[in-house]
């Protein structure tokens, strides 16, 4: 019986700001299983980055979890203290951020940082940080690591910084890396070596990862399972498959026709989907999505919609999946 | 590294040559030139003067007699103190400032980038109110306006600290407290936004996500950043309490440089001027030259440039 | 909320309003979209700038004491030089024998609101016209820095190449020089041949009015200290040179000289503002330390140092001759560091909110 890596339940949060309450999350609920790769997807300001951050208690000042819960590894964590929730970061969930450039301190040699997180967790001696840090440069391609150790970051181009922070996010092998746009800043050749090696070091060390992105192109590459998230809730869940082939929600939809494909032809425009993002200050009452929705009904401007289950794995939030499911229940009734 | 300090030493001589060149001919400017504008003390020292320097040679000779005099440490007699040079009058009074100022200096790292470090962590709240009305408050007044506001308060009304000398170790208070206000002012409101800006940055975030604590996070992480633009203060500041000292010294009656250049204006003794400028100009000069020598080992970033 | 591991059947079957499953009208939809609308550059500033208070109540001090230094003493009943036989060394709102005499015979006398100093002239007058000095050397001086400094550092950024490499080797020196000390220096030595000058000439016999002390002072602000400005304009321009509108002004034929001052220098002026505001103030703090050591203006014209100086001797008997310019300069120099820190944070983009 595997027991859940990650289980989030009903995450409410807002960061309490000047002008007002901002309702970044809004009845957020997934979970993971161990060995998943979960893919949580969508535009900037919908909620993504912040998920990811509060189940390792890193939610940035004014914001604060105001209903839910977080289960980690069978833990309730989202209640911890501080000194608790220490413990657990950088040590059983890692994570890394979108840009490397600034992410390492520049005033300390990139040997002095993977060790300083090697000597906070694991109970090993100077000398014994020092050779497990050249090992884990080792492993994520820097060459010549006795070398570098003694180098500052800004010697080093953003391709090989992302490396430097995913060695210190596995240097005490966690249980699950959260990846918050881990290539947007790179290269896109860069960007599928930083991917395949992430792909590898899963299969090597057995942990979990779970990739936020906005890019799709991503997603379908090393994700097994995907989140859409718009406005602060998940509009639709599903594996790889259920996203791209059997797509419920129109924002996963319109996500999915935006992307340039090679077979269009010349002069056929973009599909762009319209409209601009929510207003979180003041979230309608009904779907987020609804104003650039062109299958919008007027119960979804009024009500927030339910889940509909698809299948076993894929669920949505739509009143026009409701509707389809209350038709065919309808039907159902009738004929049995 | 190397020729970074060669070149940055080279510009500081130059900027020197330059100010003891201008201070030189500029005393010219005063009818009679600095040597004889007033009526020699003495026969005795006009011949003396007459035969150091040259006095009825083109003023260039006299220019060139006064820098090879310089360099041998000699900078002319005292018009107005019979028979002390200036050079002795400088070596005498300038430990005294030295102390008091360094004091300031000291006092001022030690207060300002705590209070600045604290302002920044509680941001908005009532702490940093208080302290960066005071440090704003503190940057306006001028060290003459605290240091009488002071004398007002402790010595007159609460009778609680002496006016003037530097005999007791009470004296010190006030003087080195006048002078260090507006470091302290200047530096904790440096520190404060540094810090500031040291917290948003992303690395934090990863010490943070690393799960180390907040101490090691504040001490190792933003300090080491946080503090390198007070180093670059440290020139100016430098300076500011060595001309800051003019002011308080004469107020508290302390016996040192400052007090001493400024009787020399009032009571027009020349050579003093000339060679108290200079020598307060090599001084500052250097001390510019120190810290942005300083600066360029402390951050990384400029190292191998 | 469903629990969504469960295949109930929808409870919410029989809840459901079917009408409410028509499609919305595009009016529906659009009355729930808000948009912002956009301000321009100076109005979004100003507006910024009216919610600090603080900035806004040290404007309104600012504007009362120029009242006080430049209207209030054209019809004051005291002059700042004349000196009361009699009214020697009065306490604030102290009256002489002589005008107690004066009152009873039922001539009114105006109060001496800050007393009277060792010669008998009035302390408040004096310290409005010393008010005066301070701010006209701290505009004036700040004047010239904003001119030379952001001419300067425009040229200098706009040409870069090996100009700009001279020209920042100039400011680095200048930099390094001891300002205090130079014009220490120049005001002790300038003094005769700017006198001289006056008796010579009659047309540089204001040179005399105006005291040899303050014109050394501009002389010296105008050398030294535009340094700091021309160092920041140079960096702004740096940045703003490359964007797109100075390419299309120079594809269309504009001379360098338009383009400096038309474009560049205009998109700078936020930042000219700022720096000229809060130099400003440190004008006034160097006045007043050299008009403190002697170096000012000459008597019997006050400035706030000069009176701090003059009032240092008879500080424990009179403590309030040496309070008052103090507590004056403090204001002054207070409300132009807030006014400016204010100008700064809601012209500067970045700080947002």
């Amino acid at each position: 019986m595997s027991e859940k890596l990650l289980e989030i339940k009903n995450e409410r949060l807002s960061f309490f700001t000047p002008a007002g309450e901002v309702k970044a999350l809004n009845d957020v609920s997934f979970s993971m299983d161990q060995g998943d790769v979960l893919g949580i997807v969508g535009e900037s300001g919908s909620g993504k980055s912040v998920t990811a951050y509060s189940i390792m208690g890193l939610t940035a000042d004014p914001g604060r979890v105001v209903g839910g819960e977080i289960h980690f590894n069978g833990h309730r964590i989202d209640q911890l203290k501080e000194k608790e929730l220490r413990k657990i970061r950088g040590n059983e969930v890692s994570i890394i951020f979108q840009d490397p450039m600034t992410s390492l301190n520049p005033v300390y040699t990139i040997g002095n940082q993977i060790c300083e997180v090697l000597l906070l967790h694991t109970k090993c001696t100077k000398q014994q940080a020092r050779e497990k840090a050249i090992e884990l440069l080792t492993l994520v391609g820097i060459n010549e690591p006795e070398r570098r150790m003694k180098q500052y970051p800004h010697e080093f181009s953003g391709g090989m910084r992302q490396r430097i922070m995913i060695a210190i996010a596995l240097a005490c092998e966690p249980k699950l890396l959260i990846a918050d746009e881990p290539t947007t800043a790179l290269d896109v050749t860069i960007q599928a070596q930083i991917l395949e090696l992430m792909v590898s070091l899963k299969k090597k060390i057995g942990m979990s990862i779970i990739m936020i992105t906005h890019d799709l192109g991503i997603v379908s590459s090393i994700c097994e399972k995907i989140a859409v998230m718009y406005a602060g809730k998940i509009v639709e869940y599903g594996t790889i498959d259920d996203i791209f082939y059997h797509t419920a929600h129109e924002y996963t939809k319109g996500l999915l026709n935006s992307i340039p494909k090679l077979t269009e032809k010349e002069h056929e425009k973009l599909v762009p989907i319209e409209g601009s993002p929510v207003d979180m200050l003041n979230p309608p009452a009904g779907c987020p999505f609804a104003p650039r929705c062109k299958s919008c009904m007027k119960v979804c401007l009024e009500k927030m919609p339910e889940y509909t289950h698809l299948s076993d794995t894929h669920y949505s939030a739509c009143w026009l999946l409701q509707k389809k499911e209350l038709e065919k229940q309808q039907e159902d009734t009738q004929i049995g | 590294m190397g020729k970074y300090i060669i070149k940055r030493v080279l510009y500081a001589v130059l900027t020197l040559a330059v100010v003891i060149t201008l201070t030189f001919f500029l005393m010219y400017l005063i009818p009679g030139g600095p040597f004889l504008s007033e009526k020699a003390p003495s026969a005795a020292t006009t011949a003396a003067l007459k035969a150091k320097y040259g006095l009825d040679q083109p003023v260039i000779v006299q220019f060139k007699n006064y820098v090879v005099n310089m360099l041998g440490g000699d900078l002319g007699p005292s018009l107005k103190q019979r028979g002390r040079y200036v050079s002795d009058i400088i070596a005498a009074k300038f430990p005294v400032s030295a102390k008091v100022g360094g004091m300031s200096v000291v006092v001022a790292l030690v207060l300002g980038i705590p209070l600045g470090s604290i302002a920044a962590l509680k941001r908005g709240k009532w702490t940093d109110k208080i302290i960066t009305f005071f440090s704003t408050f503190g940057i306006a007044v001028p060290s003459f306006v605290m240091s009488t506001i002071l004398v007002i308060i402790f010595s007159i009304s609460l009778k609680l600290l002496p006016t003037y000398g530097l005999n007791t170790a009470s004296s010190y208070i006030m003087p080195v407290a006048a002078l260090s206000f507006y470091p302290i002012a200047y530096i904790a409101r440096l520190m404060r936004s540094s810090m500031l800006d040291v917290l948003g940055q992303d690395y934090m975030r990863t010490a943070r996500a690393k799960g180390l604590s907040t101490f090691k996070q504040l001490f190792k992480h933003a300090m080491r950043n946080a503090i390198l633009p007070v180093v670059t203060y440290l020139g100016p500041m430098i300076a500011y309490t060595l001309t800051g000292s003019f002011v308080v010294e004469k107020i508290f009656t302390i016996p040192g440089l400052g007090k001493e250049f400024i009787s020399s204006i009032v009571n027009r003794d020349y050579p003093m001027i000339m060679g108290t400028t200079i020598f307060l100009a090599a001084l500052i000069i250097a001390m510019n030259v120190a810290v942005d020598i300083i600066y360029k080992l402390v951050d990384p970033r400029i190292k191998l440039q | 909320m469903n629990n969504m591991n469960d295949k109930k059947p929808n409870p919410l079957t029989l809840q459901l309003d079917v009408s409410a499953f028509v499609p919305a009208t595009q009016e529906e939809k659009e009355n729930l979209v808000v948009m912002r609308d956009s301000v321009s550059f100076w109005k979004d500033g100003f507006r910024r700038l009216k919610k600090n208070k603080m900035a806004m109540t040290s404007l309104i001090i600012i504007i009362v004491v120029l009242i006080l230094a430049f209207i209030v003493p054209s019809f004051y009943p005291y002059d700042y030089k004349t000196q009361i036989r009699g009214s020697e060394n009065l306490a604030p709102m102290e009256y002489s024998d002589t005008e107690l005499k004066s009152m009873e015979a039922g001539v009114s006398v105006f109060p001496h609101f800050l007393g009277t100093d060792s010669l008998g002239r009035d302390m408040s007058v004096r310290i409005m016209m010393g008010s005066r000095i301070s701010l006209l050397v701290g505009i004036v001086a700040s004047a010239i820095i904003c001119l030379i400094g952001s001419l300067y550092g425009a040229i200098a950024g706009y040409f870069g190449g090996r100009l700009d490499q001279v020209m920042m080797r100039i400011v680095d020196m200048i930099y390094t020089v001891p300002d205090l000390i130079i014009i220490i220096l120049l005001t002790t030595t300038l003094k005769y041949p700017l006198k001289s000058l006056a008796e010579s000439n009659k047309a540089f016999a204001w040179i005399n009015v105006v005291g040899v002390g303050l014109i050394c002072i501009f002389i010296v602000f105008a050398l030294l200290y535009w340094v700091g400005m021309a160092r920041i304009i140079r960096s702004q321009i740096l940045s703003l040179k490359e964007q797109e509108y100075v390419t299309a002004a120079k594809a269309l034929g504009s001379g360098s000289g338009r383009i400096i001052t038309k474009h560049l220098l205009k998109n700078c002026m936020g930042m000219i503002i700022v720096t000229t505001t809060l130099q400003i103030p440190s004008a006034i703090f160097t006045e007043s330390f050299l008009s403190f050591i002697g170096l000012g203006v000459s008597a019997p014209m006050p400035s706030l140092g000069s009176l701090a100086d003059t009032a240092l001797d008879g500080i424990s008997s009179y403590p309030y001759r040496l309070l008052a310019p103090a507590i004056m300069i403090s204001l002054i120099i207070l409300s132009f560091n807030l006014l400016g820190d204010g100008l700064r944070d809601a012209f500067d983009p970045k700080l947002k909110k």
